[in-house]
């Protein structure tokens, strides 16, 4: 029953005879492979690395867990960004901007 | 218990003209259908049961946990406090891989109604024994079939029974059908409350032994484990829940091929032959009634009678409701002149009940379509009679004389 080569984007395309039954994941920790970025509908957040004093309030801030912090900086994981903003309103120095998709 | 063993009868053969059928003695029991599915519930050692009384299905809580309190089955049974518990409780016991059943009727059923979608998508093959009674209000404790009318288009497969022997029957098939790996869907098997439910009548029984050789332990499909660990009953969004229910309509139309080779094998077991649908006098009829439930054995007594007569007529019973047997049912019904079909649920505003509308939407598969209307009676316990049933065959033999059907939905029963 599990298909373990397939990603889950692939798996998604497959015909209803192909479909797990009941909907069922049969692999544990897939859901970062769930692109809820998709979901995103008017703008995506864009960071000005100039202004960014990485402080991480966005990081603090973000529901979907869409702010990546590394040794760069800041980036945003747009394949689990829905557009909702709040970094952007957060961010103390205006370094978030929200952008045409 | 007095309805235990009895030792006189144990010699008894039951007559059986099958071919080829070894006939051996088998025990008699007295019980009302309650009884006979917590009986078979005993039997066919079911894992878990999580069940919520309600009249007329409290014998069959009653009595299984009366089993477990004694010792006698292994059974989990969860005392919960509603049937949305219930059925909730069911449906995590059965993606475990466990044998799952519960009963209930009328409000309990309607208190149920969105897990019994949960139970059918998450394919759960739980076996809800329910004993059929009338929808508030007034509030009425007695039979009728608008509680599982209510729930129709829930994913389940809905057997209809008409005495506490096929409730027996029908119970351990029931099992291993649901259970079936190309099927995995929950089945409910229904008994009309009182009539059924709480008829005594002598029943033939299975011995445990074989029981456990018709029913093995279930094989589920798919399980939740700790070592194997999966997600079950996850979100899809628009781009994957409908191929997840169309895998699941296709589960149902696997129903009917299992179901015949279940009862095969069961009547090889018991030397009783059940299937999809049971006609009576059909070969040569002209006008019949089709119905479901206790019904039927009225039915079949007044055309005994009226044959005497030389009226053509004849009766179908539909143990199968869903998947509705079209197939099976146009071959019966195609030739008829006309048709009265039973209901004992109202659909409200609808052109006919439940079952009518069903019947009327598969004759444009009949070559000569026979004229349909729909007898409604039976609401809330009220007695179907003999005189009843003559009332419907002589409309019936009316309509098939002229050609004219006067009423979509004739109110057999009710006072003008």
């Amino acid at each position: 029953m599990s298909e373990k080569k397939i990603p889950l984007s692939e798996k998604m395309k497959l015909p209803w005879k192909n479909t797990p039954i009941a909907g069922v994941i049969f692999e544990p920790g897939s859901s970062a492979e769930y692109r809820t970025g998709d979901w995103r509908v008017a703008k995506k957040p864009v960071i000005d690395q100039k202004k960014c004093i990485k402080c991480w309030i966005c990081w603090i801030f973000c529901p979907d867990v869409a702010i990546i912090r590394d040794e760069k900086g800041v980036t945003i994981d747009y394949a689990h960004c829905k557009g909702c903003a709040i970094c952007a309103v957060e961010c103390p120095v205006k370094a978030i901007s929200m952008e045409n998709d | 218990m007095f309805y235990k063993r009895r030792e006189e009868y144990n010699e008894v053969i039951i007559p059986y003209q099958g071919e080829g059928i070894t006939v051996r003695p088998q025990e008699l029991a007295g019980m009302g259908g309650n009884e006979a599915v917590a009986y078979a519930a005993k039997q066919a050692n079911v894992d878990v049961v999580a069940a919520y009384p309600i009249t007329p299905q409290t014998i069959m809580v009653e009595r299984f946990s009366e089993y477990v309190a004694n010792g006698e089955v292994d059974t989990e049974f969860v005392c919960v406090e509603s049937e949305h518990s219930a059925m909730s409780a069911c449906v995590g016991a059965s993606v475990t891989g466990a044998r799952v059943m519960t009963s209930t009727a009328s409000q309990g059923l309607a208190l149920m109604h969105e897990v019994l979608y949960v139970a059918s998508s998450l394919r759960c093959p739980i076996v809800m024994m329910v004993a059929n009674r009338a929808l508030s209000a007034p509030i009425n404790i007695h039979g009728d079939h608008s509680d599982m009318m209510g729930s129709r288009d829930c994913g389940w497969i809905q057997i209809y029974v008409e005495n506490p022997q096929e409730a027996y029957d029908w119970t351990l098939q029931a099992l291993k059908i649901a259970e079936d790996p190309e099927i995995s869907l929950p089945a409910s098997v229904n008994l009309d409350g009182f009539t059924v439910s709480h008829a005594m009548e002598d029943l033939n029984l299975l011995s445990d032994g074989q029981v456990k050789e018709f029913l093995p332990p279930r094989k589920p499909v798919f399980k939740v484990e700790p070592e194997n660990p999966n997600t079950v009953g996850a979100f899809a969004m628009p781009d994957y829940y409908y191929e997840v229910k169309r895998l699941q309509e296709e589960a149902m139309r696997k129903v009917p091929e299992v179901l015949v080779k279940v009862t095969k094998e069961y009547e090889k077991t018991s030397q009783r032959k059940y299937g999809i649908i049971e006609t009576f006098d059909m070969d040569d009829a002209e006008t019949a009634i089709l119905s479901m439930g206790s019904t039927a054995g009225t039915v079949r007594s007044v055309v005994r009678q009226l044959r005497e007569k030389g009226r053509k007529v004849g009766a179908v019973k539909l143990w199968l409701y869903r998947p509705f047997p079209s197939e099976e049912l146009t071959s019966a019904i195609c030739d008829l002149k006309a048709l009265a079909v039973i209901d004992r649920a109202m659909s409200f505003g609808a052109p006919y009940g439940p079952l009518c509308s069903d019947v009327a939407s598969i004759l444009q598969d009949c070559e000569s379509k026979p004229k349909i209307f729909n007898a409604m009676c039976g609401l809330g316990g009220r007695d179907i009679s003999s005189d009843d049933i003559r009332i419907m065959f002589d409309e019936a033999d009316q309509i098939a004389r002229t050609g004219v059907v006067r009423d979509r939905i004739k109110f057999v029963g009710v006072r003008e």
